[in-house]
């Protein structure tokens, strides 16, 4: 039985499998036995055994024997497997099978359109409409076969899938692709719990940023925790009960949803440790270009198999435009599988990126030949799917008592020219390919028998189903096919050439060649019917003479030499650093030191820098170890602070409420942005990363000092007093909304209503907590719990003096009211940012005690900086309040030196005081000057090395020191010019390499970069830059420039 | 373009038209001749004339050089110490045309409509615009006005900044013609699209879309120019017609474009219908400095105080792009077109060209001389050259440098500008408020 073809009843076997109990047949009953045994296979039970020979045993759908030694049942129906491969078919974890969700695009705030404040979706549900815990997956689940077969084809029987929708999703359900009756496809009703930074088709404004998916995530544990105790004022809520129900099952979080953002992957993970949950992620297949901080997540990860395709760069002006970490991304991603792998991060494969299933084994073996092993493949897709999902017992590897999913392939699964036959779900027979099942290969007597009696034999020596040799007394010129049953020869006369080979290289076959069909009707013998060239009829028969040789399968694929992998950069950008600058000593001899102290300037200075911090300042210093950097001639100031910025971070504006002190900028800061670098070519050491103005309470501020290269922790200025960002004035109040606004405040008047009415919750809020506790600690009281609001907590800490205000404002009246009502909860603004009309009131911000912030010369955007003067700094300055120039602007910050220096034309303002503005004032508006923003012993060594007088247009930073380390050098800078340049000419011409040897490339897309402002006023946006929270305003205006 | 506070409440436009009101009134014209004594003169041209006089009659420079006599009854205008510049010229811009970018109701600046050659600038030019007299603390004494526009913007006119009413400003009235180049850069759609570029199908080419495009405004031209052939009666077309000092060479054609795509294409204009061509933005330039020297097309670069394009290029490429056009013999001007402080820092953007780059008077050439000749005024005006209008700024120091930036004189056409603005005139009421010197 060595070309066994096997013949099954498809219906028949249909309607056994969804034969239910429960259902009324229709007709007569047709109950069949449906025991299979599996002969003669190489069967890979797991990644670790394999077995040869052996005989696998089904029924009912279920493996009931495996072994080299098992008794075949007399009513078994055998499948011969020899020379095959039987493996566990596979399972994707991350899927949405069945699920019907209709994904839109999720529309950020926009300043101009209504906002929608509460839930639209009706019931007894949770106020945000993004969290959908009460969603489950195996309610929603209906059979696709179309989508069923796609997956079966390429290897795949078991699937978790759910409804990809909202930042909680509800339960996943484990199916397999039996592709038929629901009631039995499903193995596992609830099985996964899905959570995502993205809110899907939720209509309702909060959240519209991913710190605000990280609040309300962060918010809804707290919730979900206190209505256990079940509090009277909330009533029932169908979304946290769902929500504290699905905490037992394994937490998948997408991490990718609003895009490939590596640093999501370590943004959830951090939501998890605060709960006390470890999340399973879907990662963002950027892994590797930071592993180590990808592991330290310990999570274990669903990893994509969707690589970029090479550009058509063939252009030089579209190749210009894609930038280096495009470019290197492209070359890398497919290195990211094995990375994981080596790193020994537990993982799992998945098809869910994939535009086209079919790409799924050229970009899996794509990653085995970047490094991926076999073993790991194999695990990634059975075993730990299997799992994590907690349906190991059922799918994931053959073993006696699981579910009969397994996989028929003519060859090791991972080879190249490996193909998938059979794909047995639930014991299901799916054929994936019958064609090639067995193989024709062989020799074998033709004789046709004519019509008037005459007979002839030829010989016809089948080399595979699509090529095969016919020789009479000649080699003749024909062709062959075999399908796996049926059979096709056309001949024509004798070849001229010799002996050309059917399916290759051939002479075209005339019209009256002899044409031949019929049929396999057994694996040795075929007969059929002809036409011969004078279109006589005539029958056939052929029948097997000599067996091919089976030839040595060459299991063992040809090793090539892995690609070798290139340099990481941290950050994974040009200018990034192949290995980071280390702290040193340094001893900066004979500058002119402005130390922003009493001491002013100090010429023909040295400035000792030991271990980070500035050791000495002094004449003819001498330090053995320190590298000497001469500053003859040079000015060496304290590294600029920037009071407010907003670079560094992946959102920016969390406008969906007024009121949103729950987010934290710390949430999603994004330490790989270029403008950290930037910046520090313009002498920045230390950023404060605010909220936008989009909302009057805006969210938690970060402090950064720009350690180039470190991952979102290193980053974050350490032990600093937390601050926060109001905001007043024309962006609260949404003044340019086309559409009205409807979200209150809609005046100054209601702008100081929302401060009042928040404070006042505020202090209610603390009273109750106080109470609660107080309560809680005595004996046998009645337990009182307090929900736990992340926005009252915010608030709190402000009247305690435990969190400072940095306020976004323009006008005289805005900024009274405001001070006023801090006045009245007992505490102070600490700084007005902007603060444009700051001059007019300095006496009233004075004897309030609050700092100033501003810009130097902008003015006329808007009607409430019409009276904006250059002047200011200098006015507020001469009232003796503490001012500073800030940049809010990734440009300005840049030459915030310049800024600066503008005091000095406007208002005669002295230089050094306005360097002071840039450096010690904003240091101790952030409470920091005990550390930064002078030269000073025993603070960091922040420090800049200038060219000439800071304050003059003409002065350039040289070098930039952040804690001692050299971070921004202008020679080292031209350095990583070349490597930039030589780099960028060897991945181009690789990416055309690719179009040239024929591989697919896809159109040249220019990396734009999507930028964060504040949303306060009109960036100048470069070519290649699209603000993001704007995005839709911009598409409006271009769009209506067509 | 990005416009971002196109729109705002009309009640707001009401508010900012009652703010705080300066007081300055435009100079009457010079009775008398004017020296100006003894000050290094920046000539404009790169020449720089250390204790020179230069004597003004009639509106018009006389005599630049040393030791030069006071005619009787001239006004002595004190320079040593001081240095004397050209008149500073803001090449491109909306001054008079946008008060408050957030007020609809303030914005003038930009027509409904893809082809509007017909559209004059000057007729909308606000001569009491409050921002005005912020450039002149800074030395601008003149501005080209330009419409902005989707594709063909219109007509735009130099003015000088002394004036009464826009026919007073007019300089040099309806010089150049806008074309705003289409991208020719595909671009991602929907938010954080790209960040998914290489998931989604290749959009439509946006080339072809452009050179289309193009190709209906070359059209346009060529209809013009049929129009301008036939004889006898004829409808009037006022779009074809307003093409006509554009081929009679009255005007400069002006094409906004920053790709170098779009630069490479603006040459068609040159080639094709023999126009002047500038480009004006140009924040790629320095990519092709010598195919534009080669088709003497000039540039009038965007500010220097942008980001680089992309991250992988120099940080300091817009602080170092004219130094590059410098030395491919470009000829180029400088402008300032920040949305936040509306053209007032053209100056220190050409102190920063001069701290990458180019020489201190090159710089100064860029913001003056360079400039009027970009916008064909250079016989006129542009440097302290004898038989050129007195356009002329003092200032105590370097008038490239903000730390020494202070203007003390300025004359336009020979008259005695008042160096005020809204600004100080707000500083001084507050100092007032409270009592501070």
């Amino acid at each position: 039985m060595r070309r066994m073809l096997l013949h099954m009843a498809w219906l028949c076997s249909c309607l056994a499998a969804t034969a239910q109990e429960t259902f009324p047949v229709n007709g007569v009953a047709d109950k069949r036995n449906n025991t299979i045994a599996f002969t003669g296979a190489t069967v890979v039970k797991d990644a670790q055994t394999t077995l040869q020979n052996a005989t696998l045993l089904v029924k009912d759908g279920k493996i009931i024997a495996l072994g080299t030694q098992v008794a075949i049942p007399a009513d078994a129906q055998v499948v011969d497997c020899k020379q095959k491969f039987i493996y566990p078919s596979l399972v994707d974890i991350y899927s949405d099978y069945g699920i019907a969700g209709p994904q839109r695009s999720q529309a950020a705030f926009d300043f101009r359109a209504p906002a929608q404040l509460t839930s639209n979706v009706k019931g007894a549900y949770g106020w945000n409409q993004a969290l959908k815990s009460e969603v489950d997956a195996f309610k929603l689940f209906s059979s696709d076969e179309a989508k069923a077969k796609s997956l079966r084809d390429i290897g795949f029987g078991t699937v978790a899938t759910h409804q990809r929708d909202g930042i909680v999703r509800g339960t996943g359900t484990v199916v397999t692709l039996q592709g038929g009756k629901e009631n039995k496809a499903i193995l596992k009703e609830r099985a996964t719990h899905h959570l995502s930074f993205n809110k899907g088709t939720s209509t309702q404004s909060y959240p519209s940023s991913l710190m605000g998916s990280i609040a309300l995530l962060r918010q809804t544990y707290l919730d979900a925790a206190w209505y256990k105790s079940n509090p009277s004022a909330e009533g029932v809520n169908i979304t946290l009960a769902s929500f504290n129900q699905n905490q037992s099952l394994p937490q998948i979080f997408d991490v990718q949803d609003r895009g490939v953002d590596l640093w999501n992957v370590m943004r959830a993970d951090r939501i998890g440790d605060e709960f006390g949950v470890q999340y399973i992620l879907k990662a963002t297949g950027k892994e590797y270009q930071r592993m180590k901080e990808v592991a330290g997540t310990k999570a274990p990860l669903i990893v994509t198999l969707n690589f970029p395709t090479a550009m058509d760069v063939e252009d030089p002006n579209d190749a210009r435009l894609v930038s280096l970490a495009d470019m290197k991304h492209w070359e890398m991603a497919p290195f990211n599988p094995a990375m994981i792998e080596k790193a020994g991060i537990p993982f799992c494969l998945t098809t869910s990126d994939l535009r086209d299933a079919r790409s799924f084994w050229t970009n899996l073996r794509k990653a085995m030949e970047y490094g991926l092993s076999e073993k790991a493949a194999l695990e990634a897709l059975t075993k730990t799917p299997a799992t994590l999902l907690g349906v190991y017992d059922q799918v994931g590897s053959l073993e006696v008592g699981k579910m009969a999913n397994l996989l028929i392939t003519n060859g090791p699964l991972f080879s190249e020219k490996t193909q998938i036959l059979h794909n047995w779900v639930q014991g299901e027979k799916f054929v994936v390919r019958d064609d090639i099942w067995s193989s024709a290969a062989g020799t074998y007597a033709l004789q046709i028998q004519h019509a008037n009696g005459t007979s002839e034999t030829l010989t016809l020596d089948v080399k595979s189903n699509s090529s095969a040799t016919l020789v009479g007394k000649d080699t003749l010129n024909s062709r062959f096919t075999f399908d796996g049953k049926q059979v096709k020869i056309q001949f024509g006369p004798a070849a001229r050439r010799r002996g050309p080979a059917m399916g290759g290289a051939q002479m075209p076959l005339p019209a009256n060649a002899a044409k031949l069909s019929g049929y396999a009707n057994d694996a040795q013998s075929w007969q059929g019917t002809g036409l011969d060239s004078n279109a006589q009829f005539f029958t056939w028969t052929a029948k097997l003479t000599k067996a091919a040789d089976v030839a040595s399968d060459s299991a063992q694929a040809k090793k090539t030499t892995p690609p070798t992998m290139g340099a990481v950069m941290y950050p994974f950008t040009a200018y990034g650093w192949e290995a980071a600058p280390a702290q040193q000593n340094f001893l900066i001899k004979n500058a002119t030191v402005w130390t922003s102290e009493a001491n002013a300037v100090l010429e023909n200075t040295d400035v000792l820098v030991k271990s980070g911090k500035i050791s000495a300042i002094g004449k003819n210093l001498n330090d053995a170890a320190a590298t000497v950097v001469d500053g003859t001639g040079k000015y060496l100031t304290a590294g600029i602070i920037d009071e407010h910025s907003h670079i560094a971070s992946a959102s920016t504006n969390e406008g969906g409420q007024s009121v949103t002190s729950e987010v934290r900028m710390q949430d999603n800061l994004d330490p790989d942005d270029i403008n950290i670098y930037r910046q520090l070519s313009g002498g920045v050491t230390t950023s404060h990363i605010l909220h936008g103005s989009a909302n009057t309470i805006g969210g938690q501020t970060q402090l950064i000092k720009l350690r180039w290269g470190g991952n979102d922790q290193d980053i974050m200025f350490k032990n600093w007093d937390p601050f926060i960002k109001f905001a007043l004035g024309e962006n609260v109040k949404r003044t340019s909304s086309t559409s009205g606004n409807n979200r209150f405040p809609d005046t100054r008047m209601g702008v100081e209503q929302v401060l009042v009415d928040a404070f006042t919750r505020a202090k209610e809020y603390e009273a109750a907590m106080k109470e609660a506790d107080a309560n809680n600690k005595k004996k046998g009281a009645t337990p009182m719990v307090v929900r736990r609001d992340l926005e009252l907590d915010a608030l709190v800490e402000i009247m305690n003096q435990k969190r400072f205000i940095t306020c976004h404002s323009y006008v005289q009246s805005e900024i009274l009211a405001t001070m006023r009502v801090a006045e009245r909860f007992g505490f102070r603004i600490n700084t007005f940012t902007h603060i444009l009309e700051g001059y007019k009131v300095a006496k009233e911000m004075k004897e309030h005690g609050a700092n100033a912030s501003t810009f130097s010369d902008w003015w006329a955007y808007k009607v409430e900086v019409t009276d904006a003067i250059p002047y200011n700094a200098t006015l507020m300055n001469k009232m003796g309040l503490n001012v500073a120039i800030n940049s809010d602007d990734a440009e300005m910050a840049r030459r915030l030196n310049q800024e600066a220096a503008k005091a000095v034309k406007y208002g005669g303002m002295s230089e050094v005081d306005a360097w002071k503005m840039v450096t010690i004032n904003p240091a101790k508006m952030l409470h920091v000057d005990d550390r930064v923003g002078s030269i000073k012993v025993g603070k960091d060594a922040d420090l800049v090395l200038w060219n000439t007088n800071p304050l003059s247009i003409y002065a350039m930073p040289e070098k930039t020191f952040v804690d001692g380390i050299l971070y921004f050098d202008r020679e080292k800078d031209k350095a990583m010019r070349s490597t930039i340049q030589a780099e960028r000419k060897r991945l181009i011409q690789k990416m055309v390499g690719e179009k040239r040897e024929g591989r697919p490339v896809s159109f040249p897309m220019p990396s734009y970069k999507y930028i964060h402002t504040c949303l306060d006023h009109g960036h100048k946006l470069g070519m290649l830059e699209i603000e993001a929270e704007e995005d839709h305003d911009h598409e409006h205006i271009e769009s209506s420039n067509k | 373009m990005k416009r971002i506070w196109l729109t705002c409440l009309t009640l707001a436009m009401m508010l900012g038209a009652t703010k705080a009101q300066d007081n300055v009134y435009p100079a009457p014209a010079a009775k008398a001749p004017i020296l100006i004594k003894g000050g290094t003169v920046h000539v404009g041209n790169g020449t720089v004339l250390e204790n020179a006089d230069v004597l003004v009659e009639k509106g018009k420079i006389v005599q630049v050089g040393a030791n030069i006599q006071a005619p009787s009854g001239a006004t002595v205008v004190a320079a040593a110490g001081k240095k004397v510049y050209p008149g500073l010229i803001l090449p491109a811009s909306t001054l008079g045309l946008q008060e408050i970018s957030g007020v609809r109701g303030s914005n003038d600046f930009s027509e409904i409509g893809e082809i509007n050659p017909s559209v004059r600038s000057i007729v909308a030019y606000n001569a009491e615009s409050k921002i005005i007299n912020t450039l002149r603390t800074n030395g601008i004494l003149l501005a080209h006005v330009a419409p902005q526009g989707s594709f063909v913007g219109g007509q735009s006119s130099v003015v000088q900044l002394d004036a009464w009413t826009w026919e007073d400003a007019a300089y040099s009235m309806d010089m150049g013609m806008h074309i705003y180049m289409p991208s020719l850069l595909s671009r991602p759609t929907g938010r954080f699209a790209a960040l998914f570029a290489s998931m989604m199908p290749a959009p439509t080419d946006p080339t072809k879309q452009a050179l289309d495009k193009l190709e209906a405004l070359k059209q346009f031209f060529r209809d013009a120019k049929t129009y301008f052939a036939q004889t006898g009666k004829k409808e009037t077309n006022l779009k074809l017609e307003a093409a006509r000092p554009l081929f009679e060479k009255k005007q400069k054609l002006y094409l906004h474009a920053n790709q170098v795509k779009q630069m490479l294409l603006a040459v068609d204009f040159a080639k094709e219908f023999g126009f002047d061509v500038v480009i004006i933005g140009g924040s790629e330039s320095w990519q092709i400095a010598h195919l534009l020297k080669e088709n003497n097309i000039g540039v009038i670069l965007s500010q220097m105080h942008n980001l680089p394009t992309l991250d992988d290029d120099h940080i300091d490429q817009p602080y170092k792009t004219p130094a590059m056009l410098q030395k491919a013999g470009v000829l180029f001007c400088i402008n300032d077109d920040d949305p936040q402080n509306r053209g007032r820092n053209m100056p220190f953007n050409a102190g920063t060209a001069a701290a990458y780059g180019l020489t201190k008077e090159e710089a100064l050439t860029a913001i003056t001389l360079s400039a009027a000749k970009l916008l064909g005024i250079d016989q006129k005006t542009g440097s302290i050259e004898v038989g050129k209008d007195a356009n002329i700024v003092i200032s105590q120091g370097d008038i490239l440098d903000m730390r020494s930036s202070v203007i003390t004189d300025a004359f336009i056409q020979g008259r005695k500008i008042e160096i005020n603005d809204k600004h100080i005139q707000l500083f001084e009421r507050y100092k007032h408020r409270f009592q501070v010197k």
